[in-house]
């Protein structure tokens, strides 16, 4: 049931891609995020010139559309940095579990990180962004423990249907407590939204700076873990016998994979799905070595977060929709599309 | 054997008697007790319609209204829930996690914040959005049959999809109002009142007697389709009524309540618990269904400091259980 194959795609070929094909594909969404940048910065809820976007750019705030523009600036750096983190960290818990649907929204683990950053503020008083981070972490890392044991008892192990029920229960009881605790707080409640859907309206470069010491720790240990997750890919037993330390590889990609949901969490709120597409598009053009799925897979979500936030700005103005409430939508049936393809055993 | 077969039916009417008993003794409990207690002698003259000063207002203005819709919604859940369950074979194709209620809730959603409809609207929205989803999810789910498993998974996608629409449609309100938005996100009862009482009346009214009046043919679907057939089952027309009858209800009670969390998820398991096997869980069910709103919008009233929306509570609740049933499953080697 767990196939050892986490592909998309069976086809061999697509497995031995040549190097200058995957350079290209690099090259080719590196432009696209430029594209995706620039779009962000001149679109909005609401309409600017070129010069107040020259003059926004440059830190000019004397308009209301180059301060609008001097705004854009960090929420276009955040979305970036989010979408990366949470597309990463997908790939990487598909890598680790082996599953195809993996994703940090749909196993919990964002709301799990969400969760702990709320009870942190309600009953421990936190109030530094810096331990808003440490607590979504070990939210998060708690969560993804905990999602997976449930999913992995019993026969067969941790298949893709047991893990996803697992994980949406565990997400719906995190949802109800994230609001029970919320609830009563008037002081708190006014932010609700953030925690229960996920959004990257209220950006600042001070809270990006806050979460990139986290971020770039856990890209470093999932890009290192980048070989082992290869040779995971061929099953534990096999990838022993290659020389592959099963249990360290595994929990240093996990824990990379963690830092950068809970980090991205912890100022963005849970977004789903971002680490369930970009991965699967990835492995499909640049086929499954996680050497080069984890570096595309970074660059796709910063874009594909990126658009998705443009989307959520200019597709009705001049309200904006959160770009967890676009991701859900763009997602979610990308998701049935990849339980269509499984082969799910019948009951 | 025919002993057994007694002995089990006694149990049923047991439990059902029992349960009803409970029912009876927590609707009487709700009206009586709250911020301010009053005696049963002034409840009972309350309700037979009589002035009394002071509990006119509290008890047949707020309480009664909250406590009679909390029972029929909750036995809509109830039954809804358990003739899914009992129709699909497997516990977790509830309607609430497979995205109905979310679809229900989203469409009434849609009709009262957007379009700004009033009951029979809302209705007809909330039963067309429970319908296309419930057809949505059977269609994606068909290959090469219906496996119950991908039908879950897709399920839980459709239901995604659907709340963060039904976030979307909230956060076009203009303000966002919390314990407007608590109603469509988790389910709330507050602010009942006989408006929307009557149409759940109506709906369990109507749908109520078809259910329960097939509640035979449901227990041989259960066999399997061929043997139901063989046992003189008309499959497909009992499959396509119950289906209907059953998303009419949730629909009919989310867009009164909002999607109350893991109401019908739950009700039709610990029915099953409390009357044993072999026998139909439909009625006892219900009764689940119309004691856990009731209990549950009672704590969330009076057991904290702050007021819970019902919803809040059976989902914490609920989901605990889910993972329990999901352990249970896994260690006992089921496949899901």
């Amino acid at each position: 049931m767990t196939a050892t194959d986490t592909r998309t795609t069976p086809d061999a070929d697509l497995a031995r891609r040549p190097a200058h094909v995957r350079t290209l594909w690099i090259a080719g969404t590196l432009a696209a995020l430029a594209v995706v940048m620039a779009a962000s910065v001149a679109l909005g809820a609401r309409d600017v010139g070129l010069s107040d976007i020259v003059a926004g750019l440059g830190g000019a705030e004397s308009t209301l559309g180059e301060a609008a523009v001097k705004k854009r600036v960090p929420r276009t750096l955040l979305a970036m940095t989010v979408g990366a983190a949470l597309a990463t960290a997908g790939a990487v818990m598909q890598g680790v579990t082996r599953n195809p649907l993996a994703d940090p929204g749909i196993l919990g683990v964002n709301m799990g990180a969400s969760l702990a950053v709320v009870t942190g503020i309600a009953y421990f008083g936190l109030t530094s962004p810096t331990s808003y981070i440490w607590i979504a972490t070990a939210g998060a890392a708690a969560t993804a423990l905990f999602v997976y044991t449930i999913g992995s008892l019993g026969r067969g192990g941790a298949t893709p249907l047991k893990l996803a029920l697992s994980g949406a229960a565990v997400s719906a009881a995190l949802a109800s407590l994230v609001t029970a605790v919320m609830l009563p707080r008037n002081d708190i409640a006014g932010t609700f939204r953030m925690w229960q859907i996920g959004g990257v309206g209220g950006a600042s470069f001070e809270k990006i700076g806050h979460i990139l010491p986290f971020l770039a720790v856990g890209f470093l240990l999932c890009l290192l873990s980048a070989r082992g997750l290869n040779s995971l890919a061929l099953g534990d037993e096999l990838a022993a016998g290659l020389g592959e330390k099963v249990v360290v590889t595994r929990a240093a990609a996990a824990l990379g994979a963690v830092l950068l949901c809970g980090a991205a969490t912890a100022v963005a709120g849970p977004i789903g799905f971002v680490g369930l597409v970009v991965p699967h598009l990835c492995r499909l053009v640049i086929g499954p070595d996680h050497r080069w799925l984890l570096p595309l897979a970074a660059v796709l979500g910063a874009a594909l977060l990126t658009a998705a936030d443009v989307v959520g700005r200019v597709v009705n103005r001049p309200s904006e929709i959160d770009v967890g409430i676009i991701t859900a939508l763009i997602g979610a049936p990308f998701f049935i599309y990849i339980v269509r393809r499984q082969k799910v055993r019948a009951l | 054997m025919a002993e057994g077969r007694t002995r089990r039916i006694r149990r049923r009417r047991v439990v059902i008697g029992t349960l009803a008993a409970l029912l009876l003794a927590a609707f009487a409990g709700t009206l009586m007790f709250g911020q301010t207690f009053y005696p049963p002698g002034q409840v009972v003259r309350v309700v037979l319609g009589e002035q009394v000063p002071g509990a006119s207002f509290t008890v047949g203005r707020l309480r009664l209204p909250r406590a009679v819709l909390a029972v029929l919604v909750g036995l809509c859940f109830g039954l809804a829930g358990v003739t899914f369950q009992t129709m699909l074979r497997n516990p977790l194709a509830s309607p609430d996690i497979i995205g109905i209620s979310s679809g229900a809730g989203a469409a009434a959603a849609f009709a009262i914040v957007v379009l700004g409809l009033s009951e029979v609207g809302v209705s007809v929205f909330a039963i067309t959005g429970g319908l296309v989803v419930a057809l949505a999810v059977y269609t994606l789910s068909f290959k090469d049959g219906v496996a119950g498993s991908r039908l879950i998974l897709i399920g839980i996608g459709i239901a995604a999809m659907l709340e963060s629409m039904t976030a979307y449609i909230l956060s076009q309100a203009g303000e966002w109002d919390l314990q407007e938005a608590m109603r469509w996100l988790t389910g709330s009862l507050n602010g009942s009142s006989w408006t929307e009482v009557t149409p759940v009346l109506i709906a369990l009214a109507v749908l109520g007697p078809v259910l329960l009046g097939h509640t035979r043919a449901l227990g041989h679907l259960q066999l399997g389709d061929d043997t139901a057939a063989a046992l003189g089952v008309r499959v497909e027309r009992t499959r396509i009524v119950a289906i209907v009858a059953a998303v009419g209800l949730i629909a009919f009670a989310t867009a009164a309540a909002g999607p109350i969390a893991f109401v019908a998820f739950l009700s039709g398991p610990i029915a099953a618990r409390l009357v044993g096997p072999g026998h139909s869980l439909l009625l006892a069910s219900a009764l689940v269904g119309a004691l856990l709103v009731l209990a549950a919008d009672f704590c969330g009233q009076f057991a904290f400091g702050t007021r819970y929306p019902v919803g809040v509570i059976t989902g914490v609740l609920g989901a605990p259980y889910l993972v329990y049933l999901i352990i249970r499953t896994h260690r006992a080697g089921g496949s899901l």
